[in-house]
């Protein structure tokens, strides 16, 4: 039983929730419906800074069906110190605290949350509510302000990094660039929007139908805001409408649901809109500059990176952005650096590969440029760069078969008939451009638990707290559980997104089929120990003296594998006078590890262009991905389709726009807020290489939530420069753009 | 959103009566647009009237050889519809250009017309908006203006008319037919959408009490040299920046007869008739197309985030009066520009 058998692991497998999702079966946060459900619709502020010097709410009162609404002055008692808000994703900082005083922090902040018997009735008496407000001077503007950023070290790290002399080396070198990179603010807007069902119970005890990607993040934040014991939360999510990063931290529906349904001792149901969603996190407005310099050969010299980004006037948040230079490419001379600005706007969240996708954008393109300054082929620059080893923390991979990415995405490309010269490529009337760039990801391990229940007539259960954004939990954990336990697919039950299940942590960086899927591992290892020791203690047993790694689990018993013997699952269990086995186990990553982990992939792009009028088309994207062991190529590959999605829409579409007169983001809903849609889709190559690692984790596997996304935009941005001629260095690389002179 | 009344009107004379008794009423059909502003707090209607049951969904030939589109025609069945995608093409082009098919299955004819602006700030009621509030103010001069007109605007709005049908409506010379307390009038579609002056909380001239019973398309269709041409910050699924209407009728190489209309940059579907008669006699040849379009062009006036369409257009003139002359009209499900 060391070695795994595979009939599920490995073979593309359709989700499992799959009918549910598709036939309505499925409910989300806000669909949920218990009796005596009172509605909640919130109230947002008109202003980015100052005070709230009264709330009018008579009107609103007056509307018959009205229960109450709830305002920083009118509200049950809630934690006061900022502490009690955090949460295990939270940023350093003082975290928002909803409806807690008069104070205006961010345009679009939660004042008041109106509650009545029917969700029409709160939305028209939340139109009534009028606001009083001493505005004060508010500084939105993140390009005039920029310039004021510093450096925030946190715990003594800033994720700055220098080593050798970067200044003097690129000072010495022939080939030179230095050039500037800006991603504007991007929003998540996830299908689903962030809803809570708070079903009331009694004054002590609380459960919450939640959008959210941590059931226990959430349980935890309500404990401690609203002084509840932990055992009397209880966070459910079992079906998420994406997430993207938003819904990694507790969002304020949740705390505004459960302070109504503690006030009113009744269930209460917040949802938000698709304008709300765009007061919550968002992914920062950044402007990244880069200095490089190579030898004539495109060996690099000195590579400068200086990354100044956005956040709230509350919490500093970052993430790493600069140092992934460092793990693609040698180089000596190395100055990296993160700098904020804070805004009197919300705080910023991760979203999707939070860091990568910004910092390779402008890594990936400065380095396509230093290509062009070098005249060399940017594959050929970026393979006689190629770094063995991670030069921050000076250790090697535990696997990097990146070579392999750039080998057969190239191929499947066609990257060798490649005409280098910008502008050289036609077909018809339109410009043709190829482009590529490297994606790189963390590959985390976080510790988790899970439960594994096997019952006599061969049945499963598979349980762990985490939650299924969409990528596809529920089938990872139910295809690993029938392998591990030797059942077919349809006798596993997997449960997620019940913060009372056993510990997991938010699904999120790409670490869940490593942790979770790990703690699956080690519960059904705990399982088929105990089934061997139950089924070595009936009277003459067969598999008297066998190990572990002399049997096997077949659906009707275990099995010893060399000789033609078994015990049934209801002989064993009866030996034990039991009608099931229920495991738990956890799973924690390796802090000793000698080795770093990391994610690669090759991304080729091919844009169309009709340069008069300046539409850009991406007619063709190959993404070769190396990421461990793929459990499922169905819906890993689906990962990386929506992710590359996702970096089209990064590219091309994405902006929030902000009036910094009003301090207020104003392109909030999906008319104004573009992401792609059928027609700017074409075709997506998605190639998984070989990549074994038995270094990383149990399962040899890394994960790809992220990878797909990372690179992306940077591989059209530098097809848009051979279509071209023209770098456009700010994205989303637009109409206008392509019309500058 | 408002609590509203909702009444079913049971014939148009019934709808036109409604709507005189309660100055807050507002007509519904698809509802494509007037829910969405109902939400967002921006229309507070105090009725509902619900016209989806009038008699207005038919197709007609008319007396002189043009057609008569009942106001209720939902949009994806007249863009379908065979006489339409014969002899109107141009017009069959532009609907299947605008919004996606689910919208287009819902929204009407009439209307197609009533669309309200996309300006963001129109939108937002903690903004000042004189179209929406009128006398507070435009925000969108000196703020967010990338999307905004460049043509006919005003020191009190610079809002966009969002439709693409009503482009080739404009282009194709049609009339919208309306009853009021009044009866029956006929107005000519240049004359129906209005630029904003000192009053832009008015987008066309419809009386309150009128309701929109039918569009009548004249005979001429000009069918064989026409081009819808739209451009957008993605393929599909977005209002335009610059979108052309063009269609010509052209003998021995020169333009007997052009139409000229463009969306996206201006308070109106926008149309210059000196610059379609500079157009006739002219031969049909790229250097003709050029001065059309600066003449067109002549008193445009950018806001700076939009300063790029006025070349935008320029160019989308060129190209479309073009793909017109050649034959080869814009293709709405092959997003390659020809």
């Amino acid at each position: 039983m060391a070695n795994m058998s595979t009939s599920y692991l490995g073979k593309p497998t359709s989700r499992v929730d799959g009918r549910a999702k598709v036939t309505g079966a499925a409910k989300y946060a806000a669909e949920h419906n218990v009796s005596g459900l009172a509605y909640g619709f919130v109230v947002t502020s008109a202003i980015a800074k100052g005070r709230i010097l009264r709330i009018h709410t008579t009107d609103a009162l007056s509307v018959p069906g009205m229960l109450d609404v709830f305002t920083h002055d009118h509200r049950p008692k809630l934690a006061a110190s900022a502490e009690k808000y955090g949460d295990e994703v939270a940023p350093p900082g003082s975290p928002f605290r909803p409806l807690y005083d008069d104070r205006i922090r961010f345009s679009g902040q939660p004042v008041a949350l109106v509650v009545a018997e029917e969700l029409e009735t709160a939305r028209f008496a939340a139109s009534l509510i009028r606001v009083d407000y001493e505005q004060q001077q508010h500084v939105t503007d993140f390009e005039a302000h920029h310039g004021r950023a510093r450096v925030v070290s946190e715990n003594g790290e800033s994720q700055s990094h220098k080593r050798g002399n970067a200044a003097k080396a690129f000072s010495q070198a022939p080939v030179r660039i230095e050039v500037e990179y800006r991603i504007p603010v991007e929003h998540h807007n996830p299908m689903e929007m962030f809803g809570a069902t708070a079903v009331w119970e009694d004054d002590d005890r609380i459960t919450v139908y939640n959008k959210t990607q941590g059931p226990q993040n959430c349980r935890n934040y309500v404990a401690n805001v609203f002084g509840m014991a932990q055992d009397a939360v209880r966070i459910l999510s079992p079906y998420v409408g994406g997430g993207f990063g938003s819904g990694l931290r507790p969002q304020y529906e949740l705390p505004l649901a459960v302070l109504a349904a503690r006030a009113l001792r009744r269930s209460v149901q917040v949802a938000l809109t698709r304008q709300q969603m765009f007061t919550i996190g968002y992914r920062a407005a950044n402007i990244q500059s880069l200095a490089l310099a190579a030898e004539r050969d495109g060996k690099l010299a000195s590579f400068r990176h200086q990354w100044v980004g956005m956040t709230s006037q509350f919490e500093n948040f970052q993430r790493n952005y600069v140092t992934w230079s460092s793990l693609l490419y040698k180089c000596d001379n190395v100055e990296l650096v993160q700098k904020l600005v804070k805004l009197d706007q919300n705080t910023p969240c991760d979203m999707r590969a939070p860091g990568g996708a910004e910092g390779l954008f402008a890594i990936e393109c400065a380095t396509d440029e230093l290509a062009y300054a070098a005249g060399l082929d940017p594959l050929t620059l970026r393979l006689s760069n190629y770094s063995d080893k991670d030069q921050i923390e000076d250790k090697p991979y535990s696997s990097k078969e990146l070579r392999e990415c750039y080998r057969q995405g190239a191929e499947k490309f066609g990257w060798s008939k490649r005409n280098p010269q910008p502008r050289s490529m036609k077909d018809g009337n339109e410009l043709v451009g190829w482009g590529m760039a490297t994606g790189i990801w963390e590959a985390m391990q976080m510790k988790a638990s899970a439960k594994a229940v096997l019952t006599a007539n061969g049945s499963v259960e598979i349980s762990s707290a985490t939650a299924d954004i969409g990528p596809g939990t529920y089938t990872m954990m139910t295809q690993l559980a029938a392998d591990m336990l030797g059942v077919p697919i349809e006798h596993v039950t997997a449960k997620l997104g019940d913060s009372a299940l056993p510990d997991a942590p938010v699904e999120g960086g790409s670490f869940t089929t490593s942790s979770v899927g790990c703690a699956i591992q080690a519960a059904c290892r705990e399982v088929q120990k105990e089934l061997l020791r139950l089924a070595q203690r009936i009277p003459r047993s067969p598999l008297a003296g066998a190990k572990l790694e002399d049997v096997t689990l077949a659906e009707d018993g275990i099995r010893h594998k060399s000789k033609n013997v078994e015990v049934s699952l209801a002989d064993a269990m009866r030996a034990g006078n039991i009608d099931r086995i229920e495991k738990e186990a956890s799973a924690e990553p390796n802090e000793k590890s000698k080795y770093s982990h990391y994610t690669h992939s090759a991304v080729f792009a091919e844009i169309k262009v009709d340069e008069q009028i300046g539409v850009v088309r991406v007619t063709r994207i190959v993404n070769a991905v190396a990421a461990g062991r793929i459990l499922n190529p169905k819906l890993a590959a689906s990962q990386i389709l929506g992710a590359v999605v996702g970096g089209i829409g990064m590219a091309l579409h994405e902006e929030t726009l902000t009036d910094n007169r009003f301090g207020r983001f104003m392109t909030h809903n999906l008319a104004d807020y573009h992401v792609p849609v059928n027609a700017d889709v074409h075709a997506i190559d998605v190639i998984f290489v070989n990549e074994k690692d038995d270094e990383i984790n149990p399962l040899g596997v890394k994960g790809v939530g992220e990878i797909g996304i990372v690179g992306t935009a940077a591989a059209i941005a530098n097809a848009v420069y051979h279509a071209t001629g023209k770098r456009v260095r700010d994205l989303p690389i637009t109409i206008d753009k392509l019309l500058r002179p | 959103m408002n609590n509203f009344e909702f009444s079913r009107a049971s014939d148009v004379a019934d709808a036109v009566r409604q709507m005189a008794a309660d100055p807050g009423a507002k007509f519904v059909a698809g509802g494509t647009n007037l829910i969405d502003l109902i939400k967002e707090g921006v229309a507070r209607p105090s009725r509902l009237i619900d016209i989806t049951r009038l008699p207005l969904g038919r197709l007609d030939e008319t007396g002189d050889g043009g057609l008569r589109i009942g106001a209720l025609v939902p949009n994806s069945d007249l863009a379908y519809h065979p006489q339409i995608e014969k002899r109107y093409p141009l017009l069959h082009s532009a609907i299947l250009a605008g919004a996606s098919p689910q919208l287009r299955n819902m929204a009407t004819t009439g209307g197609n017309l009533l669309q309200r602006t996309r300006c963001f700030y129109f939108y937002d009621t903690t903004t000042p908006c004189n179209k929406r509030e009128p006398g507070s103010g435009c925000s969108a001069i000196d703020g967010l203006n990338r999307m905004h007109a460049i043509l006919g605007t005003s020191e009190h709005c610079i809002a966009t008319h969002p439709s693409d049908m009503c482009v080739a409506l404009a282009a194709l010379d049609a009339r919208v037919l309306a009853t009021g307390r009044d009866g029956e009038r006929s107005i000519a579609f240049a004359d129906f959408h209005r630029l904003p002056g000192d009053t832009p909380q008015f987008d066309t001239n419809l009386k309150k009490d009128e309701i929109i019973t039918a569009i009548e398309l004249p005979p001429k269709g000009f069918a064989t040299n026409y081009s819808y041409l739209k451009i957008r910050d993605r393929l599909s699924y977005a209002f335009a920046l610059v979108a052309v209407a063009a269609a010509l009728e052209i003998e021995n190489g020169a333009i007997k007869e052009a139409r000229l209309a463009l969306g996206g940059v201006a308070h109106k579907p926008w149309r210059d008739r000196q610059a379609e008669s500079q157009l006739h006699g002219a031969p049909a040849i790229r250097e003709s197309f050029v001065r059309a379009a600066d003449n067109v062009l002549r008193d445009a006036r950018s806001f700076g985030h939009n300063d790029f369409k006025i070349e935008l257009a320029r160019r989308a003139i060129v190209r479309t009066l073009t793909q017109a002359a050649n034959g080869t009209p814009q293709s709405q499900g092959d997003k390659r520009i020809r």
